[in-house]
């Protein structure tokens, strides 16, 4: 491979020939840089805008649909109106009551003190924490092993810093009856443990994990702690939905774990904390000595993040702070109307015979198409996976949009697992229209019709 | 070279120690650190300092008058603020926009630069925003830049332009602005490309070209005929040309911003890169795009959704909003980039008196709002100043002024590579995108320092 791009390079016979407004354009090299190569496909990219072109009920990319709570906002708009200082850069690394605020915050939950300028790094979104970890620790040849499903961009992103990304799938608990939970999704010990290597880097987790909603308990997070340590393996793990768990599950961070604080990096997302993914808030928080070397990566990347944003989510956690563990709490608050959202919307899907997998937490539920029959009438779509197919069937003839659960997946596990799509239900109005749409897929004419929720009027949100 | 100078710097100021003991409490407290393999990736190697991170901190002190960082102490227009405010109050605009930028606001850049250039800009297809001026030129680089090309810079640069290029495995091919000579230096017209020496720097090796017009720290406004000698080159080698405009707003009497895109052959060649921060005086907000031809910017946009995906929403909005409310006004005198760039005016000419009433001689700049100074004529003494021996004069000038008179400057040197640092190292650059009580309270610092 490294020879044919060396060919491809250094040869002048080669030519990109562009044709624009019939003027040849000839450009004698390859134009784009290798990194880029075979990661320019985007799950998002392509079924945002077949939602948007097929003006679909939108339940397929994770944001809600309501505002975030009014103590942010308002923190918000008194930044915008702040001084000069509220629009002018603020430190780079992160805005001072920002990363003090998260210091003070999760020194407690994780158990050790966090040390806000050295220990924290303040991105644009989580997204940008989590690129800035591969970027910062992945050489060329280094191998990452990814849990999946995943959230798509771990692999892309492990690629483009030249890593090689290594896959050890969750899978149902081989089950007398029907799989019901997330929490039913496991590692097997043995399989994970075969996948480290002399060249394993890091391995990236995601809990509570997108898309199946699992919560990993303390002593699966203590399996992954163990190998980590044993093979001198970094961890990332990916808790942007750490305050979303359901029916009492309980978020265990692994970087409290004996012996990992010094080897994790944790990613937050202001956006998913505070209802607000609009605002690009996001944090990686990890020892310091790894942290410096994410700092070299974002100073020559964006080097700052937008100030009145980071103002506001500082004044938010100081609000979260003083009303930790009580009703409250905005941390309390959501969960608890989302569980419901999740159960009602599970619901839903198995009346239509299609077999939702509860989510213990996140913004998330998958369900198995498996029952529901389809005829396909798109030619175009022929050679996908057939959740892909699905969705794409679901977007344009029944105005549905989902996201299909296999892009989640590695190639060679894809086809295990293409069988199940994803929906949010982080919605609060969209949620009524769908239900009309979904009488209509069971080819047995059988009409249930649904009634989800009440007329809009009783959907409002009021966190204090 | 200038990294043992930063990295000596830091030193002095006590940063690095505490940082240092920090990461030593730590190691010695922890079990079982076998940190062998927790290096980081090559790619940073030798990336970690930083001018901004040294000179910042020793600016910090609020009794230093600072005029070195290039950011406004101004308040931006009032109608940007709201129009921020306004977004914010909107549900759908606290959450995801369209990844490569929010269509409101490529639409209102496509309008604005369409008109500028005089072509039609499709704004999904040639447009990508990105996290300040900053991150479209990391997208360039990452997206454009192969490992083992050459990327030529001017110096004097703007810091990031080469630690970009090296994280992208190129080599960074600089070259300097030249005095012309048996001229005593007033403007930064007199600061010019030798053509000869810039075509010598081409190869067939060379990937892409960087410009910044205008030029940050000199204030340099690149002519049409630089820049149509610059263009030659680029078609004749078939090279790129990554054009830094951010301050492309900010130019005065008498000069004419030109945009290289513009130029035959040029447009296909060209990222343009712009910044809402220097537009509209909200460097907080970082937000910046690149304008080009689709097949160029269709790579920067694969880095985008793999790097951070998407900017924030309400910000573009307001953006969006505040460049639709200036179009309408373009070429007046209530249009933001008029009245903004006449405001400067006034402030590059009362700091230029002010820097010449001491003794010192300005380069009085044709755009941008950063003025250099020559500090030769002091003559300043600054044996006593710890430092390195080999500690380029404008650092050590630098460290003495913030010390002894209060005042922050950055020192020149900071943007151009050791071969050039003879050249150079008699200037500091001054930042006078400042309140009249702040450039006053430089004045009375100047003053006072003439008296001794």
């Amino acid at each position: 491979m490294g020879l044919i791009r060396n060919l491809a390079r250094s040869s002048t016979v080669i030519r990109q020939i562009l044709i624009r407004n019939n003027h040849k354009i000839i450009m004698a090299r390859q134009l784009h840089a290798s990194r880029t190569d075979g990661v320019d496909k985007n799950v998002w990219v392509e079924f945002t805008q077949l939602a948007a072109d097929y003006k679909a009920v939108n339940l397929g990319q994770g944001f809600p649909d309501f505002s975030p709570p009014k103590f942010i906002q308002e923190a918000f708009c008194k930044a915008v109106s702040g001084g000069p200082i509220m629009h002018q850069y603020t430190r780079a690394f992160g805005h001072p009551p920002l990363v003090r605020s998260l210091a003070k915050f999760f020194s407690r939950i994780v158990g050790h003190e966090i040390d806000p300028l050295e220990d924290i790094l303040v991105t644009v979104g989580a997204y940008q924490a989590l690129f800035c970890a591969f970027q910062a620790l992945v050489n060329e040849g280094d191998e990452v092993i990814i849990v999946e499903p995943f959230f798509d961009c771990y692999q892309p992103m492990v690629k483009m810093a030249g890593g090689k990304a290594v896959y050890v799938p969750l899978r149902p608990k081989a089950a007398s009856g029907a799989v019901l939970s997330s929490g039913d999704w496991v590692l097997s010990a043995e399989e994970l443990a075969s996948k480290f290597t002399p060249r394993t880097k890091a391995v990236v987790i995601n809990t509570p994990n997108n898309p199946i909603g699992k919560v990993y308990k303390t002593e699966e997070l203590q399996m992954i702690a163990d190998l980590c340590i044993k093979h001198d393996a970094l961890c990332i793990s990916d808790e942007v939905y750490e305050w979303l768990t359901y029916d009492g599950a309980k978020h265990v961070k692994i970087a409290s774990l004996p012996g990992m604080w010094e080897r994790t990096i944790t990613v937050g997302s202001a956006g998913k904390t505070f209802s607000a993914t609009g605002w690009k808030v996001g944090w990686a928080i990890s020892s310091g000595h790894i942290v410096k070397h994410m700092k070299t990566i974002h100073q020559n990347t964006v080097y700052h993040c937008a100030t009145a944003a980071q103002e506001a989510v500082a004044q938010g956690f100081e609000r979260e702070y003083e009303v930790f563990g009580s009703p409250e709490s905005y941390f309390q608050q959501l969960p608890a109307m989302l569980q419901l959202k999740r159960n009602k919307l599970a619901s839903c899907l198995e009346s239509v015979g299609l077999q939702p997998i509860m989510p213990q937490g996140g913004y998330f539920i998958t369900a198995d198409i498996s029952s529901v029959k389809v005829d396909y009438n798109d030619q175009s779509s022929v050679d996908e996976p057939n959740d892909f197919r699905f969705v794409k069937w679901l977007t344009k003839e029944k105005g549905l949009a989902a996201i299909p659960v296999s892009a989640f997946y590695s190639p060679e596990h894809s086809k295990e697992f293409d069988k199940y799509i994803r929906f949010c239900f982080v919605k609060v109005n969209e949620m009524q229209f769908m239900t009309l749409n979904l009488i209509l897929i069971r080819f047995s004419f059988l009409f249930l019709i649904v009634l989800l929720y009440d007329s809009p009027s009783t959907q409002t949100l009021s966190f204090s | 070279m200038s990294m043992i100078i930063a990295r000596q710097l830091l030193h002095r100021t006590g940063f690095a120690c505490r940082s240092a003991s920090i990461n030593c409490r730590r190691f010695c407290t922890s079990q079982h650190i076998k940190m062998s393999r927790h290096t980081h990736s090559k790619r940073i190697e030798g990336l970690d300092k930083n001018v901004w991170v040294a000179f910042t901190s020793l600016a910090a002190d609020p009794s230093v008058v600072n005029l070195g960082q290039g950011f406004p102490d101004i308040p931006p227009p009032s109608y940007i603020k709201q129009a921020l405010a306004e977004a914010a109050s909107v549900d759908k605009m606290n959450q995801y926009t369209r990844g490569f930028g929010h269509p409101s606001l490529v639409k209102a850049l496509s309008q604005v630069y369409g008109t500028v250039c005089g072509r039609q800009i499709d704004p999904f297809k040639e447009i990508l925003v990105t996290v300040g001026g900053y991150g479209s030129l990391f997208s360039c680089m990452q997206g454009l830049v192969e490992v083992g090309d050459e990327v030529i810079i001017i110096e004097p640069f703007f810091d990031c332009y080469v630690p970009m290029v090296r994280m992208a495995g190129a080599k960074p091919v600089l070259i300097p602005l030249r005095l012309k000579s048996g001229k005593k230096t007033i403007t930064s017209a007199d600061w010019y490309l030798d053509p000869d020496e810039l075509s010598s720097k081409f190869n067939s090796k060379t990937k892409a070209i960087i410009i910044n017009t205008p030029n940050n720290p000199i204030g340099k406004v690149f002519t049409r005929d630089e820049l149509q000698m610059i263009a030659d080159l680029c078609i004749k080698h078939d090279t790129l040309c990554f054009s830094d405009e951010v301050y492309e707003w900010l130019i005065y009497r008498g000069h004419e911003h030109i945009k290289i895109a513009t130029l035959p052959g040029m447009w296909d060649r060209t990222i343009t890169i712009g910044s809402a921060g220097k537009t509209f005086s909200v460097t907080g907000w970082k937000l910046g795009w690149s304008v080009g031809p689709e097949h160029l910017i269709k790579h920067l946009q694969t880095v985008m959704q793999n790097t951070l995906y998407t900017c924030a929403t309400p910000l573009q909005e307001a953006v969006a909003q505040g460049l639709l409310r200036n179009f309408e006004m373009m070429g007046q005198p209530e249009c933001y980039f008029t009245s903004l760039a006449e405001e400067l005016e006034g402030k590059r000419n009362r700091m230029a008196a002010i820097v010449e009433d001491v003794g010192m001689t300005p380069v009085i700049p044709e755009g941008g709002y950063f003025m250099l100074v020559d500090v030769t004529s002091l003559n300043q003494d600054l044996s006593h100043v710890v430092g390195d021996d080999d500690e380029a004069y404008d650092y050590k000038f630098v460290k003495w002024m913030v010390k002894e008179k209060k005042l922050a400057a950055i020192p020149v040197t900071a943007f151009v590579g050791d071969e050039s640092k003879k050249e150079f190292e008699k200037y500091i650059r001054l930042c006078f995108i400042k309140q009249d009580s702040t450039l006053a309270a430089a004045e009375e610092i100047l003053k006072s320092w003439k008296k001794v």
